[in-house]
């Protein structure tokens, strides 16, 4: 696909990681998408930014830890990754507790971000 | 009676509802609503308002998956699944809060 046709898509990640499947449903559709040299963003906020919170450890609930797979991103040339800043105040969280490099956005600075993407996909 | 909640406290009312209307009893935190526990959240405040009136139990394996197992707020007591079994076992009857 020619540079020219590149869609700007944004995922917003509002989901806990292991309570609900909508994050690791997520994470599969970033990988498909970017394999299609879409311009691609991930935002996290509310409760998605546990996803990306350093140390899980899942061998006690016999679940796959699909947390690693967000510093793999950078190897399919997806490397927005944008946290909400109100979000992760909220949880008593910080940009050290997180597992990969992020931008911290504002609420007013995501919504400006948001409004020009051409397709938003919600998580 | 034991109280069972399993919603993040920010995203469903679940934890409030079982604050506002259970008698003084054992709260068992499981799956999302162990995120309750962690320091510096609001859910912690609301936990640590109604310690007085209850016991509040985590679920270890769900706080060490979503990394929150170095960051409970004191006074809340770690259990395992045979600790969760336990639970069950020694109260007369329980609530899920879904």
């Amino acid at each position: 696909m020619s540079e020219g046709t590149a869609k700007k898509f944004m995922f917003v990640n509002r989901t806990a990681p292991y309570g609900t499947v909508y994050a690791l449903e997520s994470l599969e559709v970033v990988l498909i998408s970017a394999a299609f040299d879409q311009d691609v963003s991930l935002v996290f906020l509310d409760d998605g930014v546990w996803q990306l919170k350093k140390g899980q450890q899942t061998k006690g609930i016999e679940t796959k830890n699909f947390s690693p797979t967000y510093r793999a991103l950078e190897g399919y040339d997806v490397e927005k990754l944008y946290v909400e800043q109100e979000s992760l105040a909220a949880r008593g969280l910080a940009e050290e507790d997180l597992i990969v490099d992020v931008t911290v956005l504002t609420s007013a600075e995501l919504g400006k971000l948001m409004e020009e993407q051409d397709v938003v996909l919600s998580f | 009676m034991l109280h069972i909640v399993n919603k993040s406290p920010l995203e469903r009312p679940s934890l409030d509802a079982c604050l506002r209307v259970a008698e003084p009893g054992t709260i068992l935190l499981i799956e999302d609503a162990v995120y309750a526990a962690a320091r510096g959240t609001a859910g912690a405040a609301r936990l640590a308002a109604a310690k007085d009136r209850f016991k509040v139990c985590v679920l270890l394996p769900d706080a060490e998956a979503r990394a929150i197992a170095d960051r409970l707020i004191d006074g809340v007591t770690t259990v395992g699944y045979d600790g969760f079994v336990d639970l069950v076992a020694n109260h007369r009857n329980c609530q899920s809060w879904l």
